[in-house]
C-alpha cells in the first residue's frame, strides 16, 4: 500500500521505500472542569476569565486530579481494547515556556492509564492523561514568538484535560493516517468523551514519520511533524514530509532526527528543533498527586457509560440489517449517517419489504450525501429520515423511476416536503400503463433506426439513444429496466 | 498587666479571654507593639518579621482560639499580605488567596499578627539565607536561631508572638525550635493541608506549630489537622487529636537509635540529652537502644530528593506572571535567565542545580531512583523499630546555636544540622522537639518521634517530660 502511495507521489525510482508512520493524537476531553482544578472548560471566551490559583500556577497551589477525566480515559481505553492499569501515576514533564505556568506539565510517563489496544488496522501503543497548555498570542507581524512585539498568554485553555493516544508505527500512507483519524474521531464522538472539533483544537495530531526499504523490519530515522489540526493538513503534511525524506534518501543523504512544523499555507516544512536541541524533560513522579487506583467498579462504570462503538455498529449493520460491508462501514464510521439511516428505517416501521435497507443505504450515501455539499450531518438538512424512507419505498415499488426519484430528492434537498406529494403534484408517477409505454418505445425505435439495428445485431451499448428518447418523451417517468426489457422484446433481440 | 500578658502561654491566654479577664484586642495590641518594635528596630532588632499587621481583626465571641495572635511563616500564602518565602523573586508578592491551614486557624479564632522571616524557600538551617536579612537568636544575638523557620522560633522564644506556624521539610520546625528553646512539632505527612504553602519539596513539606509549650502545640495542631479536598496528599486522620495531660511515662518504651546519638553530636548536647533520658526513666519510661541501620544515609538521600523536587517546584518563578521580572531582556531565554539570576539567592541556585542534575536523563536512576529506594529502606527501619518501642528519642540538632556566618561558607557543615531530623521527614512520621536543658548557656532540643498518626501519644509523652524537665525559657524574652 505504501509503495503504491509513495510511487504515486514520487515516481518509480522509489518503489523500494516504505513509509512508516505513527500518530500521537491529543484529544481535549469534554469534562465540565479542568484536569486539576475546578475552572470550567471554555472556548472563545474573553481571555483569562476561567482561571484560578491552580491553573495559573500561583505559588502554593496544588493540583487535584479530575475523576471524570479518569473515567473518560478508561472509556477510551475500553473502546480501543487497551489494558487498563490497576495503578496509574502522574509525572512532571519539566520545561520552560510561557504557556506552561508551573514550568512543568503534569502528564503520565511510564505508568499510563491504558496500554496496548487496536483501532481498525492500527495497533494502539498507549493512552494517557495530561493537561493542556495555555494559549499564546503573539502581537506583531510575524504571528510567531520570534519577531513579535509582545506575547500575551490566555490561561483559559491551560489545564484542559487531554487524552494523548499514541499509535504503533503501523500506518503506511498519508491516506491511511487520515482514515484512521476519521475512525478515531467517530469513535470518540460515539463515546461522548470529546467534541473532537479540529478547528477548535479539541483534536490535534503529531505524526512520527520515517521511510525504510520495503519489507525491512528495521525502522528508519524518524522526524516528528507537530500539531496539525485538520484532516487535510495532516494528509498533506505527511505527504510533503514523505516526499522530503524520499528526496534525501534517493539523493544518497540521511534523514536527520528533528521536530518539524508544516505550514499549510505555503506547503513548506521547517525545523523546530534538532535532536541536539531536544529537551531533557527530567520526568519524575508528581509528588503533589497520589497514584490513581483503578478498581473494578471504576471499570464497570466506564463500560456502562459506553454507547455502541462504530466497529460494533458496522458489524451489527452487516450481520443483522444485512448491508454490504462497505455500506455498513460507511454508515457506522460516520455516526451521523448511521443515525439518519436507522431513523429512516424505523420510520418505515422496520418493513424491509417496502424500504429495502441496502437501497436506503445507497440512496443515503450515494445520492443524498453528495447533494448536501457542506452539510456534514443529513439531520441538519431539509430532508427528513422519513422523507428519504418514503422516497426509497416509492422507487422500490417502481411507483417512480430512479430518475424521477433523483429529481424528487433534488426538490427535497432544496425545499423539503413529502416525496409522495411532490410526485402527485408534479405528475411524476411512473407510467403504469404498459400499452402506453410500449407505444412510446415503438416510436423511439422508429426514430433511431441505426441504433435499433445495432442492438438487434447484439451491440447492447447502442441502446442508449433509444432509452434517452423514451425518457425524454416520458419526462423520465419510465422505469429504465422496463424500457430496456420492452426494447429488447420489440426488436426480438 | 503587660508583664502578666507576656507570661501567658497561648492556651492560658485563650482561657483568660474566655473568662473575660483579657480582651482579644488588648492581647493583639500588646503583641503587635512588640512585633512592630522588632521590625522597626531593623538591624538592631532580632529580625523576626517580614510583615506586621496594622490592625487587629475582628474576633467573634466564643471562637476556640479566642483571637489569640498568631505569627505565620512567610511562605504561607495570606490574601493581600506579602508572602515572599524569604525570596527576592517574590518581593512584594500579594497572593489572591489564603493557605488552607491559615484560614482554618483564622476561622478557629487565631488573629494574623505577623509574617516571619525564613531561609529563602525554606532552604537552610540558620535563617541566614533570607533575602530580607538574617534573624538573630534571642538567647545570644551573635548566634543563629536555626532554620528555616527561624523567624517563627525566635519570635516565640523572645515573646514577640504567643505562638507561630512553621514548616518542616527536613527539620525546619524542630531544629530552630531546639536552637531557640521552644517546642516545635512536625506532624505526620498528610495530616495538615499543604494548599497555599509555597512549596520547597512537596513530598516532605509539612506545616506545624512552634510554641512555648507542648499544650500550645497540641491546641494549635488540633485546629490545623483536616483532610483538604484541595490537597490530594492530605489524609483523613484515623483518630481525633487529644490534648495532652500525661504526667508520667509508665508503660512507655523509648528507643534510642545508636546511629543518631553517637559521632557528630556535640558533647554538651549529648549530656543534656542523656540527662533528659534519665528523667524519662524516673517518670516510668523504659529506655532501650534500637537501630535504624539506613539512617546514616538519610541526609544523602534527602539532598537528592528535596533539591530534585525543588528544581521543579521553583520553575514557576520565571518572571512571566508574578514576582520579579528582570528588565532589559533581549529575548525569552534572556528574561528567564536574568530573572532567576537576580531573584534567587546562592543556596537556592545550588539546590536547583543539584536537583536538575539528579533528574537528568541518564542520571535519574543513579540519583533520584537510588535515593527513593533509600527512603523506602529508612521507612522500613522505623516500622521495624516501632514493633519494639513506642517512641524514638534523639537529640534534635547535633549542636547548640552556632555563630552567625560560621557555616555559611560550608554548605555540607550546614546540612549536617538536619542529621537527626531528616530520617523522620523521609519516613513521613511525626516528631516533636522540646527544650531539654542548656549547654554553654544555650538551649538543647530533645526529639521524640512516633509512628504515623501517633501525635496524641507523642504529645502526651512530650507533655510529661516537659513538666519533669521544667525548662525555663524566660531568659530569651525581650
Amino acid at each position: 500500500m505504501s509503495e503504491h502511495d509513495t510511487q504515486r507521489s514520487n515516481g518509480a525510482a522509489t518503489e523500494q521505500l516504505e513509509a512508516v508512520i505513527g500518530l500521537e493524537i491529543h484529544v481535549q476531553l469534554s469534562t465540565a472542569t479542568k484536569m486539576f482544578c475546578g475552572c470550567p472548560l471554555s472556548f472563545g471566551d474573553p481571555p483569562n476569565t476561567h482561571t484560578c490559583p491552580v491553573c495559573l500556577g500561583l505559588p502554593g497551589s496544588l493540583p487535584v486530579a479530575n475523576a471524570r477525566a479518569v473515567h473518560f480515559g478508561l472509556m477510551i481505553g475500553l473502546a480501543l481494547g487497551s489494558e487498563l492499569a490497576p495503578r496509574s501515576i502522574f509525572h512532571r514533564k519539566n520545561y520552560f515556556y510561557p504557556d506552561l505556568p508551573k514550568g512543568y506539565q503534569i502528564s503520565q510517563y511510564n505508568e499510563p492509564l491504558c496500554s496496548g489496544g487496536r483501532l481498525g488496522e492500527v495497533r494502539i501503543h498507549r493512552v494517557h492523561l495530561e493537561e493542556d497548555a495555555a494559549k499564546l498570542i503573539h502581537v506583531g507581524a510575524s504571528g510567531r514568538i520570534h519577531g513579535s512585539e509582545q506575547s500575551l498568554v490566555d490561561f483559559n485553555r491551560g489545564g484542559t484535560p487531554l487524552a494523548e493516544i499514541v499509535t504503533e508505527p503501523d500506518i503506511r500512507s498519508a491516506e491511511q493516517a487520515g482514515e484512521f483519524l476519521k475512525l478515531l474521531r467517530t469513535t470518540l464522538r460515539a463515546l461522548g468523551v470529546s467534541d473532537v472539533n479540529m478547528e477548535q483544537g479539541s483534536l490535534r495530531a503529531d505524526a512520527n514519520i520515517s521511510l525504510r526499504p520495503a519489507g525491512s523490519s528495521e525502522l528508519g530515522v524518524k522526524t516528528e511533524l507537530k500539531n496539525m489540526n485538520s484532516f487535510r493538513f495532516i494528509e498533506r503534511g505527511i505527504r510533503a514530509e514523505l516526499a522530503r525524506q524520499e528526496k534525501i534518501i534517493t539523493g544518497g543523504g540521511q534523514v536527520e532526527q528533528e521536530t518539524l512544523h508544516f505550514d499549510p499555507d505555503s506547503g513548506s516544512i521547517t525545523s523546530l528543533r534538532s535532536k541536539e536541541e531536544a529537551h531533557d524533560y527530567r520526568y519524575f513522579p508528581e509528588p503533589d498527586l497520589v497514584p490513581v487506583a483503578i478498581g473494578p467498579e471504576m471499570i464497570e462504570a466506564a463500560r456502562a457509560d459506553m454507547a455502541e462503538l462504530p466497529a460494533a455498529r458496522a458489524e451489527r449493520l452487516e450481520a443483522e440489517v444485512r448491508l454490504s460491508t462497505e455500506s455498513a462501514r460507511a454508515l457506522a464510521f460516520r455516526g451521523e449517517l448511521g443515525d439518519f439511516f436507522e431513523q429512516a428505517l424505523a420510520s418505515a416501521g422496520g418493513a424491509p419489504a417496502e424500504v429495502p435497507p441496502q437501497a436506503l443505504a445507497n440512496w443515503l450515501t450515494v445520492e443524498l450525501v453528495p447533494r448536501l455539499e457542506d452539510i456534514e450531518d443529513p439531520a441538519q438538512s431539509l430532508v427528513t429520515p422519513r422523507a428519504l424512507a418514503s422516497l426509497v419505498a416509492l422507487v422500490s415499488a417502481k411507483r417512480v423511476s430512479v430518475g424521477v426519484g433523483r429529481q424528487v430528492l433534488d426538490r427535497l434537498v432544496a425545499d423539503g416536503g413529502d416525496p409522495a406529494e411532490i410526485v402527485a403534484s408534479e405528475g411524476l408517477a411512473a407510467i403504469a400503463d404498459e400499452g402506453e409505454l410500449a407505444r412510446i418505445v415503438a416510436e423511439a425505435l422508429a426514430a433511431n433506426e441505426d441504433a435499433a439495428e445495432r442492438v438487434r445485431a447484439g451491440n447492447d451499448k447502442a441502446i442508449g439513444p433509444i432509452v434517452g428518447h423514451v425518457m425524454r418523451e416520458t419526462k423520465g417517468r419510465a422505469d429504465g429496466a422496463e424500457v430496456s426489457r420492452l426494447i429488447h422484446a420489440q426488436l426480438g433481440a | 498587666m503587660s508583664a502578666e500578658l507576656l507570661e501567658l502561654t497561648a492556651s492560658q491566654a485563650v482561657a483568660e479571654i474566655d473568662a473575660g479577664a483579657v480582651s482579644p484586642l488588648e492581647l493583639f495590641d500588646f503583641y503587635r507593639e512588640r512585633a512592630g518594635a522588632d521590625r522597626d528596630a531593623g538591624a538592631q532588632g532580632l529580625g523576626c518579621f517580614t510583615w506586621v499587621a496594622a490592625d487587629a481583626p475582628e474576633t467573634p465571641a466564643g471562637v476556640p482560639l479566642g483571637g489569640v495572635p498568631l505569627a505565620v511563616k512567610d511562605l504561607f500564602c495570606t490574601e493581600n499580605v506579602p508572602s515572599q518565602s524569604g525570596s527576592r523573586i517574590l518581593e512584594g508578592y500579594l497572593p489572591p488567596y489564603t493557605a488552607t491551614v491559615v484560614s482554618r486557624l483564622q476561622h478557629a479564632g487565631a488573629s494574623l499578627l505577623a509574617k516571619t522571616n525564613q531561609d529563602e524557600f525554606a532552604m537552610g538551617s540558620s535563617t541566614e539565607n533570607s533575602a530580607y536579612g538574617p534573624t538573630l537568636n534571642p538567647w545570644d544575638r551573635t548566634r543563629v536561631p536555626g532554620g528555616s523557620s527561624g523567624g517563627s522560633a525566635a519570635a516565640v522564644a523572645a515573646g514577640l508572638a504567643p505562638w507561630a506556624l512553621g514548616t518542616d521539610t527536613g527539620g525546619s520546625i524542630r531544629q530552630p525550635a531546639a536552637l531557640c528553646g521552644v517546642v516545635g512539632l512536625k506532624p505526620t505527612y498528610g495530616t495538615v493541608s499543604r494548599y497555599g504553602m509555597i512549596a520547597f519539596a512537596s513530598s516532605l513539606d509539612q506545616a506545624g506549630p512552634i510554641t512555648r509549650d507542648v499544650a500550645d502545640a497540641a491546641l494549635l495542631l488540633s485546629h490545623m489537622v483536616a483532610r483538604d479536598p484541595c490537597d490530594a496528599t492530605s489524609l483523613q486522620t484515623p483518630a481525633k487529636l487529644e490534648l495532652p495531660c500525661a504526667e508520667g511515662l509508665e508503660g512507655v518504651t523509648l528507643g534510642v537509635p545508636g546511629e543518631l546519638t553517637g559521632e557528630g553530636i556535640e558533647a554538651g548536647v549529648l549530656d543534656s540529652f542523656n540527662a533528659a533520658l534519665q528523667r524519662a526513666e524516673e517518670l516510668g519510661a523504659a529506655v532501650r537502644e534500637v537501630h535504624l541501620p539506613h539512617a546514616p544515609h538519610a541526609l544523602s538521600a534527602y539532598y537528592v530528593l528535596a533539591p530534585a523536587e525543588a528544581s521543579s517546584n521553583l520553575a514557576r518563578y520565571d518572571g512571566v506572571r508574578y514576582g520579579l521580572r528582570a528588565e532589559g531582556a533581549e529575548d525569552l531565554l534572556d528574561m528567564y535567565t536574568r530573572t532567576r539570576h537576580d531573584g534567587f539567592g546562592p543556596e537556592v541556585k545550588r539546590r536547583i542545580m543539584l536537583g536538575t542534575y539528579a533528574l537528568s536523563s541518564g542520571y535519574y536512576d543513579a540519583y533520584y531512583g537510588h535515593a527513593q529506594r533509600v527512603r523506602t529502606k529508612i521507612a522500613e527501619d522505623f516500622a521495624a523499630v516501632f514493633e519494639q518501642v513506642d517512641l524514638i528519642a534523639t537529640p534534635t540538632a547535633p549542636t547548640v546555636a552556632f555563630g552567625l556566618g560560621e557555616k555559611t561558607g560550608d554548605p555540607l557543615a550546614m546540612y549536617l544540622n538536619d542529621y537527626c531530623t531528616v530520617p523522620m521527614s523521609l519516613a513521613g512520621i511525626p516528631a516533636i522537639s522540646i527544650p531539654c536543658g542548656l549547654s554553654q548557656g544555650l538551649p538543647v532540643g530533645l526529639q521524640l518521634a512516633g509512628p504515623a498518626f501517633s501525635e496524641t501519644r507523642l504529645l502526651d509523652a512530650a507533655h510529661a517530660l516537659e513538666r519533669a524537665l521544667a525548662f525555663d525559657g524566660a531568659p530569651a524574652r525581650v
